[in-house]
């Protein structure tokens, strides 16, 4: 790992050096929110921000992406037959992403990226991508990440992280792929004493988190027990079953595949989905497993809070961004959800009395 | 209204307590600053967590839609002309409900108050009239009239329409109101500028459908944006699917919408969808006479044919 001083003159310097080979990504303002996207040339990441409203998790995972085209006009040779569509995997980079957003990517890999499968189109995304990192100095009070799994400096899934030291940044290299974007930025000051600094820093942005949550008892809760605990009915009863706490979550990634035809051009696309959406588990048939909103509910919070834990042992499928508690329209909040079903007993479990 | 929820508590205890419903929806306190989150009470134990205050926007009659218990249900002046939607439309008996109207002065606009103060929002308090805001570094005093949802600024039903018993005396309604201002100005765009406003309106919409499964008139089996035999539209982000989606809801709310506003409460986007239903609103009251929700005695607009129905669009 290399250490880097970073002046913010600099800084400006280097992106502008940076986006002759780089597609550059980051967050901007507009109109009430923060998005992140890409910078047309010349325009500079507005780091000055909490957490954005969606998080960077469609610059490898887009809401909509095509996947293949085709034709089905016959008078053409390649009639029906799929063909890959032109993505630009060019190396681009996205910067001032947060700690809990990055190690989210990780988390989300963890489903793309496997011994057996591999998702070509996430991969190549995730492949051609530099994670630049901007520790967070400012969670709100609906920030959870400390006992998430994650917190304001972690560094899990970045190849740079970087703090703000008012006129300068302070950078963290861990990668390859980091050192090579600090080279073409041009950032090579190094700074060997300034370690503490980050360790100091990190430890004023963990003593500013007000909000925890506890999830030392989900592993060893049984699965059905859980899965037919009392309280789901009234976790589910505000629920809309749209999809916003899904879109908004960095660790959501499922996915509808869709062929979409006009004229005679035709296209096979991916789009996002929701376990929150009636139609998701819908069979062919007709039945649907998950027919009511009470089943949808639980499913997202089980696969959150239970499966992927029980399945990965990496804990749990949430980084404590708060971006689902503070969009939810009916304030439906994970924190208390993961409140009941860590503290679950069921009701017949012999409790010891002392 | 800030005082209601005692009186609320004592009205749920005691219906629980005689077994007249056997449940009770309502409101418990929220999370987060400015939210509320919907709940029901089925036991008079449970009866405390039940809260009333500026923060009670999202449209009750939502979660009556197919049940099957006796229920009682806070009722504000919109939800309770969505009730009366419900049951003209046969979603729910009038038998099956007890009513317990709530005059209202109005719902606070969440987006609103946070876009007036900087730094997040840690804590609010409101009294009759004002909402106080604190933030890490500072308090604001608001006067509630200020910041209140636009819907609620324009309300002219404020007292429910149909009730089984009051929680409080009606308030005042409000008179001289001017429901249409902004929709009059889009309606003197040429098409070009219409088209570009829409784009506008619309381009944020990330289709979670929260304003769609906010809205108590929104209770179709399967919607056309998820019927997938054959399926009616694309799910993309595409542009024309999005406005689709829409604009089509928008007319299948035309002649029942009350605007309650819960679908652009919803919003996690703030996309102000309340234009498109309340363009259809003013169309109904001009050509039809008609106002959503005000009667069980009368079929809805587009439900019925009367003589006098404008009939120069047809050629």
């Amino acid at each position: 790992m290399t250490l880097l001083t970073i002046d913010k003159d600099h800084w400006t310097q280097g992106l502008a050096a940076a986006a002759d080979h780089y597609r550059l990504f980051g967050p901007v303002k507009e109109k009430d929110q923060h998005q992140f996207k890409a910078l047309e040339k010349g325009r500079l990441p507005d780091l000055d921000l909490v957490n954005t409203r969606l998080s960077p998790k469609d610059l490898v995972f887009p809401q909509s992406e095509i996947m293949l085209t085709y034709s089905l006009d016959e008078s053409r040779e390649d009639h029906h037959i799929m063909k890959e569509a032109h993505t630009d995997h060019a190396p681009r980079a996205v910067v001032g992403m947060r700690p809990c957003d990055a190690r989210a990517i990780q988390l989300v890999k963890l489903n793309f990226d496997t011994p057996d499968v591999k998702d070509p189109y996430w991969l190549k995304a995730y492949e051609a991508t530099t994670f630049i990192g901007m520790a967070c100095d400012t969670p709100l009070s609906t920030c959870f990440c400390t006992s998430a799994g994650c917190g304001p400096y972690n560094a899990e899934g970045l190849d740079i992280l970087m703090m703000d030291r008012g006129e300068t940044y302070l950078a963290k290299i861990f990668t390859e792929k980091g050192k090579a974007f600090a080279d073409t930025a041009g950032w090579n000051q190094a700074t060997p004493e300034a370690a503490e600094a980050f360790v100091a820093a990190k430890e004023a942005a963990e003593a500013k988190m007000v909000s925890t949550i506890s999830t030392d008892n989900l592993a060893d809760t049984d699965l059905l027990d859980l899965h037919g605990a009392p309280f789901w009915d009234d976790i589910a009863f505000a629920c809309l079953n749209c999809g916003t706490c899904t879109f908004t979550c960095p660790t959501c990634w499922c996915f509808d595949i869709q062929d979409e035809v006009q004229g005679k051009s035709g296209v096979r696309m991916k789009n996002w989905d929701s376990c929150m959406f009636p139609i998701f588990t819908v069979h062919t048939t007709g039945h649907n497993p998950r027919d009511t909103k009470t089943q949808r509910v639980r499913q997202r919070f089980m696969h959150k809070l239970k499966y992927f834990v029980d399945k990965y042992q990496t804990g749990i499928m949430c980084v404590g961004c708060g971006r689902c508690v503070r969009q939810c329209p009916v304030n439906i909040d994970i924190r208390r959800v993961c409140e009941l079903m860590n503290s679950f007993k069921p009701a017949d479990a012999c409790v010891a009395q002392g | 209204m800030s005082g209601y929820t005692e009186k609320m508590r004592e009205i749920a205890g005691r219906l629980l307590g005689d077994c007249s419903v056997q449940m009770v929806i309502g409101f418990r306190k929220g999370t987060l600053p400015m939210m509320n989150e919907p709940c029901f009470v089925t036991n008079p134990e449970q009866v405390p967590s039940l809260v009333w205050d500026s923060n009670c926007g999202i449209n009750l009659a939502n979660y009556l839609t197919n049940r099957k218990e006796k229920i009682a249900v806070f009722a504000k002046g919109c939800d309770s002309r969505n009730i009366v939607n419900h049951i003209v439309e046969n979603k729910i008996k009038r038998d099956q409900l007890h009513i317990v109207g709530v005059p209202c002065t109005g719902m606070i606009d969440k987006r609103k108050i946070t876009g007036m103060v900087n730094g997040e929002i840690l804590e609010t308090t409101e009294t009759e009239d004002t909402i106080k805001v604190r933030t890490a570094e500072a308090e604001t005093l608001f006067d509630k009239r200020e910041v209140l949802q636009q819907n609620c600024a324009l309300c002219i039903h404020r007292n429910p329409v149909i009730f089984d018993e009051m929680v409080a005396d009606p308030v005042a309604e409000q008179t001289d109101i001017d429901r249409y201002a902004d929709v009059r100005k889009i309606e003197e765009m040429d098409s070009k500028e219409k088209w570009q406003f829409f784009d506008d309106l619309l381009s944020p919409c990330i289709r979670c459908y929260a304003c769609r499964n906010a809205c108590p008139l929104c209770y179709c089996p399967t919607c056309f944006v998820d019927e997938s035999k054959p399926q009616w539209v694309g799910k993309g982000q595409d542009p024309i699917d999005v406005r689709t989606f829409h604009f089509l809801r928008a007319y299948h709310c035309a002649g029942r919408c009350t605007d309650c506003g819960a679908c652009q409460r919803a919003c996690p986007v703030g996309i102000d969808m309340r234009l498109l239903t309340r363009k259809l609103e003013k169309d109904c009251q001009e050509q039809f006479g008609w106002e959503a929700g005000l009667s069980l005695d009368q079929r809805p607009a587009l439900d019925v044919y009367q003589t006098n129905d404008p009939g120069d669009f047809i050629k």
